[in-house]
């Protein structure tokens, strides 16, 4: 391919990386608790940190590697340490890099203000590796629920229509939102759910990650572009009118969303909030993304409104069962990714049921929506009884209540009041209250030695 | 000397302050407060879900005054936070013993 889409790739990559650090922590952290805020930022953080690394390791050859294992997972050491990629190349496993760190940060919503740091940076590997490096593989690496000759559309209909998941809608957003879910009930609730507020502690916060979020998202979805490869031409035809394509649908199914989510506000509690304008921004972008190549404009505003909508209902459904997804991933990336990917089988301009597609591309994406929800619970749930038996995952009561940033970071994110923290140990020479007089007559040193006249009096 | 201290809404603060600079009072302490009265709390909702906000913002001002200008300051106070509403806030007057200038060590009377 050319230099332009080499050069796209390497934007598209870095936006994404913005997705996680900072708007996704931003996001997050503003709709934290104050004791607690620092703690939300370094899980999206911690994940950058870990989850890059592991991909370059083995993420990429379990993903995408050639020795494909009963189309479930590919083998993780057959390019380990990308030994065999080459160094062109390597832009493509940076950008799938970024969508691993992206999906484990997700989860991390559904776990604040209770899991040990510890816990969670033993989580992510653990989990990338039995989660989403198999639904990567299986969905975009040659396995069970793409587009390979004997996956799970060539069993049911012969290969045609073939499963829609543009950029991650069942390996990204259900897969992250499933183990929000399972991860949460397994952690239990927060002290004090359903008890005492839990209001967003900054919202002017979650608004920037909204806006930086979807920023990003130009990139997740436009740099998603798969070629047919036929020839250069029809691949640079493709490149034009499929780019602008994704880029309009992401556009104007997250503009809807913002629409559907607020329409649903003013009709349930008479306002409408900005958190849910911040809400309806990611819910749209996470429902759009499976079918962002798939849509047309207009498809895509129906999609974006029935997310929004959706999502924001959607939101309550843990008050109703009980279980504490704090920052609800379940109700924005779990439903909103079942929107987007089922959605498909309905707005999909070339094979969908509104359009005379008829059924079969609806049931391919209720079928691989629901084996990516029962492989990724069942992987969730392994892992965390693993993190459980090795480090314990959640943090003691008392820390909880104080505050986890404290608690596992040493930390406070503000400080409230003036003179509220003291400065117990000096480092360096105790010239501070000199300024900049830059004398070596150390105006501290005198202070000192009248402090130790005044003593001896 | 007494120590007039008012609980208002946080809107009605300007106009006070200049009433009370028109007035002649030089000066005054004043902090963002919470709390709540009678009119208790209010709703909001986040994602669908209510939360009872107990604590309502309000602004404390803290003045210093003359036995002789308490009831015209207490009357300004009143007179210009009021708003008919409920959580207009409320003005108490305490007495003070003493007052010592810092800068200069004046007493009481000279240190207003």
């Amino acid at each position: 391919m050319d230099y332009g889409y080499h050069a796209w790739m390497l934007v598209a990559a870095s936006l994404v990386i913005m997705m996680t650090t900072p708007a996704l922590a931003l996001f997050y952290g503003g709709m934290s608790r104050s004791k607690s805020v620092l703690n939300m930022m370094m899980m999206s953080f911690g994940t950058m940190g870990i989850a890059a690394i592991i991909y370059v390791l083995w993420g990429w050859s379990m993903s995408f590697g050639p020795s494909d294992v009963g189309m479930l997972f590919a083998n993780p050491f057959s390019l380990f340490g990308l030994d065999g990629v080459s160094g062109q190349d390597y832009i493509f496993v940076g950008f799938q890099l970024t969508f691993a760190v992206i999906t484990a940060a997700l989860i991390s919503g559904a776990v604040a203000d209770r899991m040990k740091f510890s816990a969670w940076m033993l989580f992510v590997p653990l989990w990338l590796t039995l989660s989403y490096f198999p639904i990567a593989h299986m969905v975009w690496g040659g396995g069970f629920l793409g587009t390979a000759e004997n996956g799970l559309a060539a069993l049911l209909f012969d290969g045609d229509p073939l499963p829609i998941d543009y950029a991650g809608g069942t390996v990204v957003h259900i897969n992250a939102g499933v183990a929000g879910l399972v991860l949460a009930v397994m952690l239990g609730k927060r002290i004090g759910f359903l008890k005492e507020p839990m209001r967003p502690h900054n919202l002017t916060l979650t608004m920037i990650g909204a806006g930086l979020l979807w920023l990003g998202w130009y990139g997740f979805n436009v740099g998603s572009i798969v070629f047919g490869g036929s020839s250069p031409e029809a691949d640079a035809e493709q490149f034009l009118s499929e780019t602008s394509l994704v880029w309009l649908n992401t556009t104007v199914a997250t503009a809807a969303a913002i629409l559907g989510w607020l329409a649903v506000e003013k009709v349930r509690h008479g306002k409408a909030t900005s958190l849910g304008a911040a809400s309806g921004v990611v819910a749209g972008l996470v429902a759009i993304t499976p079918a962002c190549g798939a849509l047309s404009p207009v498809g895509s505003i129906i999609l974006g409104l029935v997310a929004g909508a959706l999502c924001a209902l959607a939101v309550g459904l843990k008050y109703r069962f009980g279980y504490d997804d704090a920052l609800d991933v379940v109700g924005v990336h779990l439903v909103g990714g079942l929107v987007g990917t089922i959605g498909a089988g309905f707005l999909a301009t070339s094979t969908g049921l509104f359009y005379g597609g008829g059924a079969s591309q609806l049931v391919l994406q209720v079928l691989v929506a629901l084996i990516a929800m029962l492989w990724s619970g069942v992987a969730t749930v392994i892992v965390a009884l693993i993190v459980k038996a090795v480090i314990g995952l959640r943090v003691d009561e008392e820390d909880e209540i104080d505050g986890i940033d404290f608690a596992e970071h040493g930390e406070s994110a503000y400080e409230i009041g003036p003179g509220s923290a003291r400065r117990t140990v000096m480092v360096g020479s105790a010239s501070g209250s000199s300024g900049s007089s830059g004398s070596s007559g150390a105006p501290g040193s005198t202070t000192e030695s009248k402090e130790n006249e005044g003593a001896n009096a | 000397m007494k120590l007039v201290t008012a609980v208002i809404k946080p809107h009605k603060w300007e106009d006070v302050r200049e009433a009370l600079e028109t007035f002649g009072v030089t000066g005054m302490t004043v902090s963002e407060v919470s709390g709540y009265g009678r009119q208790k709390g209010h709703t909001e909702v986040y994602r669908g879900a209510e939360y009872d906000i107990a604590l309502v913002p309000k602004i404390r001002i803290e003045i210093v005054v003359d036995d002789a200008d308490v009831e015209d300051i207490t009357g300004i106070v009143v007179k210009t936070a009021q708003t008919g509403r409920i959580g207009d806030g409320k003005v108490w007057v305490s007495p003070v013993e003493t007052v010592v200038r810092v800068r200069t060590g004046e007493r009481d009377g000279a240190a207003l």
